[in-house]
């Protein structure tokens, strides 16, 4: 699992973590039933305090992204769980907002980026077809 | 993982107005400081702010002229074999016996620890990559520090204290000194205490930090708390400005005319109230790292 820790740019620890582990399970990185690694193992890699991990994987067990089980690992939930499907409503969200920002900007009507959208899909659909 | 900084457990280390010249420089002016048992404290301050000074003083280097000290909840230099044998310290000199060898050090210190531990130690000198026949005054800086570190480490104490470890030191001795650190709390129950000016490597490893400056604590939190209430909030007003109105809080700001950018100490939610209530749009609202907080803080 790789993650990258920045002490540069503000953003608290934990939520790196919190942050870069989301992206990891919806780009498919991290599969459903996946284990993630040990706290104090995760610890050590980053170089970060055990206490700020643990925060992450309680902030991603709420989230639904993670549960523990019995045997006190840490796994990757299976995203069919109404909480993961909520969790990535709100990561599009986020995405889809700054990009109707964007169109704002630029002067380009709601209709053109849904055909927009639609046509990148499309073309999504055809390349995976070829495969 | 367990709760850090559960209020029952009596402190590591109680620290009450405690005054300190040497001369007639004030080293360390009505100073009071608690470390809760478990986690890692780091103490952050510039050149000269004290740190030293205080951490001499936990140690029993230094008896309070006023005020007092107590660790493990014992007076360090009345009782320093209570105290001192179960606490590893790595000074910022290092200074450790130049005419001995590496094994000559580990058995020298092993002797004053009943609790050393044989084969931690050699795991320690294995992964360091010491050579047990150097001389340590032959020793690199960087090979040096992880001399003291080991001999630091070997005898698990309850308490470890660092002052500027990572000072002068390259990147791949800082990462064992984190490691270290990192490893001695996650054996439960254990705390860590260091000084540094590298406040990066604060941010990763500490739970709780306190900001020294002229002998005096400005600001000791969780450094959740810390992260949570400091923000850089850029405001926009309707007209240019010479200068901007003061904010709920704000310890400095900068810009010009209709754009200003605020460091401020509060919530999110409160300070973008604060804000519109001045008649301004937010149109910036940023976490800060912990040395931008720190030099806002010294300075404001």
């Amino acid at each position: 699992m790789q993650i990258h820790i920045s002490p540069h740019d503000g953003v608290p620890i934990y939520q790196q973590v919190v942050n870069q582990i989301k992206y990891l399970v919806a780009s498919g990185r991290l599969a459903a039933g996946e284990e993630l690694p040990a706290i104090r193992v995760l610890a050590e890699q980053l170089l970060v305090n055990p206490n700020t991990v643990a925060r992450a994987y309680r902030e991603l067990e709420t989230a639904g992204i993670v549960e523990k089980r019995r045997t006190a690992g840490t796994y990757v939930s299976d995203q069919g769980s109404p909480l993961a499907r909520r969790e990535r409503v709100k990561i599009l969200t986020g995405r889809i907002d700054a990009l109707l920002a964007e169109a704002r900007h630029m002067d380009v009507a709601l209709e053109e980026i849904v055909k927009l959208v639609q046509q990148r899909h499309a073309a999504m659909q055809s390349t995976r077809n070829e495969e | 993982m367990h709760e850090p900084f559960s209020s029952a457990a009596p402190p590591i280390v109680e620290i009450r107005r405690v005054t300190r010249q040497f001369g007639n420089k004030t080293a360390l002016d009505d100073l009071s400081l608690t470390v809760p048992r478990g986690g890692v404290f780091g103490l952050i301050g510039g050149n000269g702010a004290g740190k030293t000074t205080l951490i001499k003083h936990v140690l029993g280097m230094l008896k309070a002229q006023s005020g007092s000290v107590q660790v493990f909840g014992l007076d360090p230099v009345q009782n320093p074999v209570g105290t001192l044998g179960r606490i590893g310290y790595l000074s910022e000199d290092r200074d450790l016996p130049n005419w001995m060898r590496v094994c000559e050090l580990m058995r020298y210190t092993q002797a004053f620890f009943p609790n050393w531990d044989e084969a931690y130690a050699e795991e320690l000198r294995e992964a360091f990559d010491l050579d047990g026949n150097a001389r340590i005054k032959n020793l690199s800086r960087g090979q040096r520090a992880r001399a003291g570190l080991l001999v630091a480490l070997a005898h698990r104490p309850e308490l470890l204290v660092l002052d500027e470890p990572s000072s002068g030191l390259d990147p791949v001795v800082r990462r064992d000194i984190l490691g270290a650190i990192i490893r001695t709390i996650a054996d439960e129950g254990r705390t860590v205490l260091f000084s540094s000016h590298l406040l990066d490597e604060v941010e990763r490893v500490a739970d709780r930090v306190a900001i020294i400056h002229q002998g005096r604590i400005l600001l000791t939190a969780p450094m959740d708390e810390i992260k949570d209430t400091h923000r850089r909030m850029t405001l926009r007003f309707g007209q240019p400005l010479d200068r901007p109105p003061s904010l709920v809080g704000t310890l400095s700001f900068e810009g010009q005319g209709v754009e200003w950018s605020y460091i401020c100490n509060g919530e999110s939610g409160q300070l973008r109230r604060a804000a519109e209530a001045i008649g301004a749009t937010v149109v910036g609202d940023t976490a800060l790292t912990l040395d931008e907080i720190f030099v806002s803080r010294i300075l404001s």
